[in-house]
């Protein structure tokens, strides 16, 4: 009994003694590291901060030395538009979601001037995760309308940072869209790159489902209950994508700002067809190699960089993917440019897959199942949606829809309504480019759909007669007459 | 819809007419009420007392003026009213384009609000029976867990602008007093007493009382979330502020 006890301590003991050499190792580490305490960093001079909206960025500090910065920000409280036709009232650090943009340097004094609009019904404040101090600079700079206050602080520790505001609701305060980041650049700053921009993920919780149009009111219960209507890049459906997205050329390395105000989602934050070269893991110092998608946390931030080689238009998304393709968390970043077949090839043959060799195999004894036939306009409805449900509801979405700038609307579309033909060859062959319906331009890709003749024809059919379209029928004959014209 | 036209026409009408003198009283039966800062276990008492049914308008507040200069917006000690006071109105005596007669009138101190009150031999009511009164809805004396009059509420919060409408245009409640919701925040005598520091997170530490009123939030009371939105307005709040969104009505001991 006593000699266990005398092991178990003396392993106690030994255990501490690792722990101390432990410990003086990585003090050691970070002594090298980080020679300069930021906190006796002196200022000289003083210069405005240059504020932007998403999405873009104030320049970088470059070799400047640090300085007193001085920040000028107003709330406002004002109506904006999640997506067509549906109004939310959006409470903002400057006039966006997210808020303006600030861009600090190690060492530098912020003179952070919050105003609160006189029209604005609610007092604010502002957390800087980038400030050491009670709240985060949240309890001194509670502020009512039509008044402002100034507080100071310094930035002791780069990176990238979420703002946003505490007060009572904080999660309601969140959710309408007060938040932001702020970058604080080692001395020196970032390597330069080509090409940055400010995105960040945000979810929006309204009384009406997804889409119902009107002035939507925030809805207390589904925040509480995590149960978004919308997931959003910069504030709203649509923020980057058609004219609003982002570009580059081939060739250029673009760093990427990303955020996540929340309230309550986490972001996995992907680029289809990029792969990160590096990643500021958290925007923290931590880089992380080649990475596919990395994850934000909400109040937290990353920084994402990545060399575009070949032109193309590359879609921004949450991979949590329901969110991307239903929810509206989609931007775009067109590259522009030199197509290079070394890195990608594009299509370079198509042809038939027969796994059991060249001609149709059967297996023997069973009968050959026939697909249905339709004898009627309502059967060729009736077939045709099934065919919709399974083909088509991804992009075009389960009311004929689509999806804003990404996904063109089959409902009551002039596009598809003023030439069957042409409708027939787009799903027989695809389609690429832009093209306007209903007014609004959209630019993506619809793959050929491999069906019988007897589906398409179906399928138009359903489409056509459905949702406010012209009730053209499409034939099996009319689909082999299109083909045939080729 | 005739008849309806007419009977709103007189409904203005008559509020115009209103405007010149004091505003009507409505009595408001005490009794117990949990508010936001309190405990199911604590209650807090409030006595029979009379209350205006609707705020007071600039055009009364206009009328004030004219008897008492020193609540003139040029004559107004900084101490008393900060620079935004009465800051829509054309001059001293002049509302001008930008301020309704008929709307609430906001952009005023609390202590020109306590005055107006007292000189009409009245007083701001205190948090606790302006809390008791608002928490009644149409049709119900204590309405704390009726959701869909707390989702009216907290909706509009979120509105931009209300303070352009005039009184009596939101609802009548169950002792018939207009537009506690709805409007504008109402200045109450004792606005400052209940401490939330601005920084909401940190109040769990310092009031044991307001710990208690965020525990109490959960899916089941959203009627704490519009309180505490009241809360934290007031609690931005200084004497000598002037708010375009804040304005008053006043009150009576029975």
């Amino acid at each position: 009994m006593i000699q266990r006890k005398l092991l178990s301590q003396s392993l106690k003991i030994a255990t501490l003694i690792g722990l101390f050499s432990f410990v003086a190792c990585s003090h050691e580490e970070n002594a090298q590291k980080n020679t300069v305490d930021a906190s006796t960093i002196p200022v000289t001079g003083e210069i405005e901060a240059e504020l932007t909206s998403p999405p873009f960025v104030p320049a970088s500090v470059g070799n400047r030395s640090a300085k007193k910065l001085i920040v000028n920000m107003e709330i406002l409280e004002e109506e904006g538009e999640m997506t067509d036709g549906v109004k939310y009232i959006y409470w903002t650090f400057g006039g966006s979601v997210p808020g303006s943009f600030i861009r600090t340097r190690v060492g530098d004094e912020v003179e952070f001037t919050l105003k609160n609009h006189p029209e604005n019904k609610l007092p604010h404040n502002i957390d800087l995760h980038a400030v050491t101090g009670p709240g985060g600079g949240a309890a001194s700079s509670f502020v009512a309308p039509g008044h402002e206050v100034t507080f100071s602080f310094k930035t002791l520790n780069p990176g990238l940072y979420v703002y946003h505001c505490a007060t009572a609701p904080v999660g309601m305060h969140i959710a309408n869209g007060m938040y932001g980041l702020i970058l604080v650049e080692p001395e020196g700053g970032l390597p330069k790159v080509d090409k940055e921009y400010y995105i960040m993920q945000g979810d929006f919780y309204t009384k009406g489902a997804n889409g119902q149009p009107g002035l939507q009111p925030f809805d207390m219960q589904k925040a509480v209950d995590e149960d978004a209507d919308y997931v959003v890049f910069n504030g709203k459906v649509g923020a980057l994508t058609g004219d609003n997205a982002l570009t580059a050329k081939v060739g250029e390395t673009v760093r990427l700002f990303v955020g996540n105000g929340g309230p309550n989602l986490v972001s996995s934050f992907h680029v289809i067809g990029e792969i990160f070269d590096r990643v500021n893991v958290e925007g923290g110092s931590t880089i992380n190699k080649n990475v596919q998608t990395t994850l934000i946390p909400s109040g937290g931030a990353a920084i994402v960089e990545f060399k575009v080689d070949v032109p193309g238009t590359f879609i921004i998304v949450d991979h949590s993917i329901f969110r991307a393709f239903n929810k509206g968390a989609l931007g775009m970043i067109k590259v522009e440019g030199e197509d290079n077949k070394r890195l990608y090839s594009g299509k370079q043959t198509e042809g038939i897959y027969n796994p059991e060799g060249g001609s149709i195999q059967s297996m023997p004894g069973n009968n050959e199942v026939t697909a249905p036939k339709a004898n009627s306009v309502a059967e060729r409805i009736e077939l045709g949606k099934q065919i919709y449900s399974q083909t088509c509801f991804a992009c075009h979405q389960g009311e004929g829809q689509g999806i804003a700038s990404a996904f063109p609307p089959l409902a009551n579309s002039d596009y598809l309504n003023a030439d069957v033909d042409r409708a027939i060859n787009i799903v027989l062959h695809g389609k690429t480019g832009e093209i306007t319906v209903n007014g609004d331009k959209y630019n993506s890709v619809m793959t050929a759909q491999t069906l019988s003749d007897e589906e398409v024809a179906n399928v138009l059919t359903f489409v056509y007669n459905s949702w406010g379209n012209n009730k053209t029928e499409v034939t099996p004959t009319m689909v082999l007459k299109a083909k045939s014209s080729h | 819809m005739i008849r309806l036209i007419i009977l709103l026409a007189s409904v203005l009408l008559s509020l115009a007419g209103r405007s010149q003198g004091p505003t009507e009283m409505k009595k408001i039966n005490g009794g117990t009420f949990v508010p936001l800062y309190g405990s199911d276990s604590s209650g807090v008492f409030v006595d029979d007392y009379m209350l205006d049914i609707y705020p007071v308008t600039n055009q009364q507040f206009l009328d004030f003026l004219k008897t008492h200069p020193k609540w003139k917006r040029s004559k107004v000690k900084r101490l008393f009213a900060d620079g935004n006071y009465l800051i829509k109105w054309e001059n001293d005596s002049t509302l001008g384009d930008k301020v309704n007669p008929n709307s609430a009138a906001t952009s005023i101190s609390w202590y020109a609000a306590k005055d107006y009150c007292a000189c009409q031999g009245k007083r701001l009511a205190s948090m606790d029976e302006w809390e008791y009164a608002a928490m009644a809805s149409e049709t119900k004396a204590n309405a704390q867990t009726d959701s869909i009059f707390n989702l009216m509420i907290i909706e509009s919060y979120e509105l931009p602008k209300t303070y352009k409408k005039e009184i009596g245009s939101t609802y009548k409640n169950y002792w018939g007093i207009y537009d506690l919701h709805g409007l504008v925040w109402e200045w109450t005598s004792d606005f400052n007493s209940v401490l939330i520091s601005g920084e909401s997170r940190q109040d769990v530490d310092t009031e044991r009382s307001l710990f208690c009123g965020s525990a109490a939030i959960n899916a089941s009371n959203l009627m704490d979330y519009a309180a505490f939105m009241r809360y934290a307005f007031r609690g931005s709040l200084k004497a000598n502020y002037a708010i375009q969104t804040l304005g008053f009505r006043c009150a009576k001991s029975n």
